[in-house]
């Protein structure tokens, strides 16, 4: 189809030209061409194909997007500016999908973990990335992640040694801040390797600068050994005109837990797909969400939760505000396996509407093929409870106030109690300007 | 200070007040009994504003002004309160949170100057006391988590705190055991005034035992139909409302 060779063809040449420099192992070699050959077959996804047929992806699809290569027009301390602070533990930082050694800190002090740019590992010590690298992605996700297969050039990756439990949240920020006036789409691609009886925080921030557009494709893949605790965050702050594609997949050991909470704030368009597979019993995983959008912006979410073993739980809570004429979408699947007997799920979608214009599409599914389990999902899209608005109205709080504490107290119980203080800090940020902060309201989120 | 001329409202296409007129001076307290339906309830949502009660006739004249045409924020900040049968759940704003942005919008609206935290916190400890509230329940999110009976000392916490002019205090006994009530009356007790007037909603007489009102006036199918002394209560525990409900519409008590 021409169509389709048109709109792959700047990406297919500007993989063409990236391979003549790279000197990289031949597996690594071999993904990436694998990759590439899967997106060069298939294209862009087409509103036909279902799971992307509520993502409005044709800005994305029709753009011809260079990959990041220049150095960002921001001096250091605009850039830093960026980045939300307070963190005190490890902290990478990557500019346009490359590590910046001058914003970063790798070292945070302790040992049995270790911080590192994906570049320098694969040039040093391939070996510690091979058997992980791809291997939760590789031909099951998306063309998106495959693209980033094919592009990432650096990345971060996070190895905690067996037992040690780090103290301080790791911070691995994405920024985007364009080099060129010309559309760029930059790669960012995190490996976290947690081992055995392991325990860390991994905050993830994905941000940028305002001017000129620009598409962030990316993947995080999470190794959670057995007995290990990984609590990953995900905060998604991108400027109203960049684009977000973005996939988290993790695979949990026996005994194991992995939490992931995201909050998809920014972006024009933002798709997130996260997928967890249990490969061994006795896992357990918390997946939670909230996105808030307005004007014509659009948040998508799919969650695919893999219970391939028995007696693992998992517990989804995702929430939306939608405001002005804005799109949310919530697709998510639980697949229980046949022999995956005493599966406890329960997977939430709620969805709160402030405009008559806005819309949401919620999926949620289970998909059950043993028959000694216990799951149950349920969705709920509601505008403001008009009781509780006249509630805080006869206290004497005005409509435009009362409106925004109600939608706070809708979004509260995924932001309070964060244990990780700079993160809360920030959301709180973020949503007193989501609610354009009347008095009550800033004074509850200060 | 509060004047109710021939009231007629409706929800959706049901006719609840048939004409109602009462009349409210300054520090009285006056309780409207009646049977479930006869509009108690609605008088009382139609006295603070809320949303889907269509006023069809008669007038309401609270201090002088035209209380329909205010906004539900406006009566409020005009000192009238209503103490909820159902207060709502507000999880992520604290109480105190809540109270003092609900304070300062009345001394705004005063010309009053905004009282700081710290002002606001001395206010609320004393005023915490008179309901026996918790402090932990003051710094709680709104109602989140809260007993029946908690949920209804907090309502009359936020009346202590605000200090209305005119309170209206909807069903504010159901749901309590002996306990909680007798904490919620005494709080209400205490906060009586000669410059505030209560409106007491209730089902049942035993709430008047121990707020012991100055009128009883009795409401059925949308209007006063019987009004008298608090002797009155006594009669209607006895026989019910029944033998009520044939009766001609009376007055309301004026003072």
């Amino acid at each position: 189809m021409t169509s389709v060779a048109a709109e792959t063809d700047v990406l297919r040449q500007a993989f063409a030209r990236l391979e003549e420099g790279r000197a990289e192992p031949s597996w690594l070699r071999d993904a990436r061409a694998r990759a590439m050959g899967r997106f060069v077959e298939r294209g862009f996804p087409s509103p036909r194909d279902e799971a992307w047929r509520h993502t409005p992806i044709g800005p994305i699809v029709r753009t011809r997007w260079e990959p990041a290569e220049g150095s960002p027009r921001l001096s250091r301390p605009e850039l830093r500016a960026l980045i939300p602070g307070g963190f005190r533990g490890a902290e990478a930082v990557m500019v346009g999908g490359r590590l910046s050694n001058e914003l970063s800190r790798l070292d945070s002090g302790q040992a049995g973990v270790a911080v590192r740019s994906l570049a320098d590992v694969i040039g040093r010590e391939p070996g510690l990335v091979e058997p992980h690298l791809g291997r939760l992605t590789d031909g099951e996700a998306s063309v998106f992640a495959d693209l980033n297969t094919a592009f990432a050039t650096d990345g971060v990756v996070v190895v905690v040694d067996s037992g040690v439990v780090v103290a301080e949240p790791i911070h691995v920020v994405h920024l985007a801040a364009p080099g060129s006036d010309s559309p760029e789409v930059s790669f960012p691609r995190v490996l976290v390797l947690a081992g055995r009886g392991s325990q860390c925080r991994v905050v993830e921030t994905y941000t940028g600068n305002a001017e000129g557009s620009h598409l962030t494709l990316a993947v995080t893949e999470v190794e959670v050994a057995d007995n290990a605790l990984v609590d990953h965050y995900r905060l998604q702050r991108e400027s109203a005109q960049a684009f977000h594609v973005g996939t988290l997949a993790a695979r949990l050991g026996r005994d194991s837990r992995f939490a992931n909470r995201s909050f998809n704030l920014g972006a024009a368009v933002s798709r997130t797909d996260i997928e967890v597979r249990f490969e061994g019993e006795g896992g357990d995983c918390a997946l939670d969400g909230l996105f808030m959008v307005d004007g014509e912006r659009t948040s998508d979410t799919h969650t695919r939760i893999d219970h391939a073993r028995p007696h693992c739980s998992s517990r989804e809570l995702y929430k939306g505000v939608l405001d002005g004429g804005s799109r949310g979408v919530f697709h998510g699947v639980v697949l229980v396996r046949p022999g995956a007997q005493k599966t406890d799920a329960v997977q939430m979608n709620r969805n709160l509407l402030l405009s008559r214009r806005a819309l949401v599409h919620s999926v949620p599914q289970l998909e059950i093929l043993a028959d000694d389990v216990k799951c149950r999902h349920g969705s709920t899209t509601g505008q403001i409870d008009p009781a509780a608005l006249f509630y805080l109205r006869s206290r004497g709080l005005d409509e435009a106030e009362a409106r925004s504490l109600l939608t706070w107290a809708f979004a509260s119980d995924l932001v309070d109690g964060l244990e990780v203080e700079p993160l809360r800090k920030a959301l709180l940020g973020h949503i007193q300007e989501y609610l354009s902060g009347s008095g009550i309201v800033r004074e509850v989120l200060a | 200070m509060l004047e109710i001329r021939n009231l007629r409202a409706r929800a959706g296409d049901k006719d609840i007040l048939q004409g109602l007129d009462l009349s409210v001076g300054k520090g009285e307290v006056h309780a409207i009994m009646g049977p479930n339906g006869s509009g108690k309830s609605t008088l009382a949502h139609v006295l603070a504003g809320r949303p889907g009660y269509e006023v069809t006739g008669g007038s309401v004249s609270y201090r002088g002004q035209d209380l329909l045409a205010l906004s539900p924020e406006e009566r409020a900040r005009e000192g009238v309160f209503l103490a909820f049968q159902y207060p709502v759940e507000i999880p992520g704003v604290s109480n105190v949170y809540f109270l003092k942005a609900a304070l300062n919008a009345m001394r705004v609206h005063r010309g009053e100057p905004e009282l700081d935290a710290l002002d606001f916190l001395s206010l609320v400890k004393e005023k915490a006391k008179l309901v026996e509230m918790d402090e932990a329940l003051v710094k709680r999110p709104v109602n989140v988590g809260f007993s029946g009976g908690e949920k209804k000392r907090n309502e009359i916490f936020q009346m202590a705190v605000l200090e209305p002019s005119l309170a209206v205090l909807d069903e504010t006994d159901s749901g309590l055991d002996i306990d909680a009530l007798r904490i919620v009356a005494s709080g209400v007790n205490r906060l009586r005034g000669d410059e505030r007037a209560m409106i007491v909603v209730t089902h049942y007489q035993r709430l008047l035992n121990y707020i012991v009102p100055d009128f009883v006036h009795v409401l059925v199918d949308g209007r006063i139909v019987r009004s008298g002394g608090k002797e009155m209560a006594h009669e209607l525990e006895e026989k019910g409302y029944v033998w009520l409900e044939k009766e001609p519409a009376a007055s309301g008590a004026s003072s």
